[in-house]
């Protein structure tokens, strides 16, 4: 792989860490399987596209954000008040944003930002000029690192944490949980638009279907994170699910090196999730496998020695 | 302080597996009282706990704690006033987050939780006391999960958790049903260390008829939603196991033949 490509992936991976934090906090954090992200990520680049086109890059992130925000504010009220099931909810507003996107896009599939501002030109004129599309990248979610970890060790971020484990005890706490999920989602809605916002500024287009699959890519993240460097310590999870990122992005620009044609991308995300999902009973299988035949060889054994 | 009038609690109301659950209970608790509550599977035990923290709304009746009705407020409303531990020992604690943690949601029971670190230093402190005076331990295991524990010592942080804060009401649904003889009878004098110490207020639900008279002030035995033997006192000072199930069969006008009662 040239260096080019694996600075490109780097790059990209830092980027798409911000939405992979974000899924974590669904997924794991609340133990909810939250598919708004694949609209939230449009969402955000959507924001950002409109804003970037009339000057406000740096702003652009901010509303991303706090749109973001509001995507997942509705789901949680969907599964929350409404009771309808998490998988769903998030279906649902994932389809209704999809209008809501084209309209964010003054119904265009498509903005491009050439020759427009983005948050990659504010090093323009200093001495890592040529840096900037790494630098702000990894300033920027080692920020968000920081701060998510602050938060999810504060009071309300303890009991967010405790939603995903045991609804019950959170309720006999003393805390209502449909507002954890309701912040928890927010949060992670909003990390998500944020993470849209930057790509679409790194890669100078938005696109009405740059959100599919975004879920999974998300998911495979954090998978691959905790697989390869664990499950310790809150701040390693977090460390873990970011270098996921980049490693998925890595996996990814080899498989194109490789030959693999991009309209493979999406099976191959696909192929990879569900390896990782299925590991834990692979192994398992596994081991069972092994016992079985080792216990045989003692029986053989022993027959023998009799 | 705990005033239960006239309940009724019916489940799928309307449906061929209609219950009346709670049948036009009603019980009046004073502070320090010890209740304990024995009676056979489906007698509305749990329920009524349920109902008092707020799980099931009733659907007759009011329930006032403190003089204030709290009859139609949510469950984690009432959860500020009311500590509780659960029969399954998986029910009262977060399994993915360490001691220390799950002692600090507890002990930030009365706030409004915000931005402010959840674990404060001086907390910390005595987090580690009070795991300390459990006797198990668990003080040199403040920052291990949860789901490391085994159930005895998860009831025993449970209790600590629903103590730490003191609360006006202490409800206790078999909490010890689940656990091995030697580890029950550890955490029941637990529990009652518990009680004394901080001067509780606490209803207990247990299965074993032994325990029931055992602990606690007052005991009151229930079937098909009511309650059909209340003792307290003097008289309950004589009553024994046997006198209980002669007195359950001429009440209820069945025979006892429930071998969880019995056996334990």
């Amino acid at each position: 792989m040239n260096t080019l490509v694996l600075i490109d992936s780097v790059e990209l991976g830092l980027i798409y860490a911000i939405m992979a934090l974000g899924v974590f906090i669904s997924f794991r954090t609340l133990n909810m399987p939250d598919l708004t992200v694949d609209g939230s990520f449009v969402l955000g680049a959507a924001v950002s596209a409109v804003m970037c086109s009339n000057g406000n890059p740096q702003a652009a992130l901010g509303m991303a954000f706090i749109a973001g925000c509001a995507a997942g504010s509705v789901t949680a009220i969907l599964h929350t008040k409404l009771k309808i099931q998490p998988l769903l909810a998030g279906i649902l507003v994932m389809l209704g944003l999809w209008s809501i996107n084209l309209r964010v896009m003054g119904s265009k599939a498509n903005i491009p930002l050439i020759n427009k501002a983005t948050v990659f030109n504010l090093l323009d004129g200093t001495t890592i000029e040529a840096y900037a599309t790494m630098v702000i990248p990894a300033t920027i979610i080692i920020i968000i690192m920081l701060l998510l970890f602050y938060f999810l060790k504060t009071e309300l971020g303890l009991v967010i944490r405790a939603t995903g484990d045991n609804e019950q005890m959170v309720r006999a706490m003393g805390v209502n949980t449909d507002t954890t999920i309701l912040v928890g989602l927010a949060i992670a809605n909003g990390m998500v638009a944020l993470s849209g916002a930057l790509i679409a500024q790194y890669q100078s287009f938005a696109d009405i279907s740059m959100g599919t699959g975004m879920v999974i890519i998300g998911l495979a993240s954090v998978i691959i994170g905790e697989v390869i460097f664990g499950v310790k310590s809150l701040l390693r999870r977090l460390i873990a699910v970011i270098l996921g990122a980049v490693l998925y992005r890595l996996v990814i620009a080899m498989a194109f090196e490789l030959g693999m044609p991009p309209t493979d991308l999406k099976l191959v995300s696909a192929v990879i999730v569900t390896i990782a999902l299925a590991m834990p009973v692979i192994k398992e299988r596994l081991m069972t496998w092994r016992k079985r035949k080792t216990n045989h060889q003692g029986e053989v054994r022993k027959s023998a020695e009799n | 302080m705990l005033k239960i009038e006239r309940i009724t609690k019916i489940f799928a109301p309307g449906s061929i597996n209609e219950k009346t659950a709670i049948d036009d209970l009603s019980l009046t608790m004073n502070d320090g009282d010890f209740l304990t509550v024995i009676g056979g599977n489906g007698a509305g035990k749990s329920t009524l706990l349920n109902c008092i923290a707020g799980v099931f709304e009733v659907d007759a009746g009011h329930i006032y704690l403190d003089q204030k009705n709290i009859t139609f407020s949510p469950e984690y409303k009432r959860s500020k006033y009311i500590g509780r531990v659960f029969q399954n020992p998986l029910s009262g604690t977060a399994f993915d987050m360490t001691i220390e943690e799950n002692l600090a949601i507890a002990y930030a029971k009365a706030k409004t939780r915000g931005l402010k670190p959840g674990i404060k230093k001086a907390e910390a402190k005595m987090f580690k006391d009070k795991l300390a005076q459990l006797g198990l331990g668990l003080e040199d295991r403040m920052y291990q999960k949860v789901g490391l524990l085994s159930g005895g010592q998860r009831q025993a942080l449970t209790l600590l958790m629903a103590t730490i804060v003191k609360p006006r009401l202490l409800l206790l649904d078999e909490h010890t049903a689940a656990l091995d003889p030697a580890t029950a009878r550890q955490v029941l004098h637990l529990t009652r260390q518990l009680i004394k110490v901080n001067e509780l207020t606490a209803i207990m639900v247990t299965h074993n008829m032994k325990n029931a008279l055992e602990y606690g002030n007052r005991t009151i035995m229930m079937h098909e939603g009511r309650i059909i033997l209340d003792f307290a006192g003097e008289e309950r000072a004589k009553v024994t196991v046997e006198k209980l199930i002669e007195q359950f069969s001429h009440q209820s006008g069945e025979i006892l033949d429930n071998d969880r009662l019995l056996l334990s």
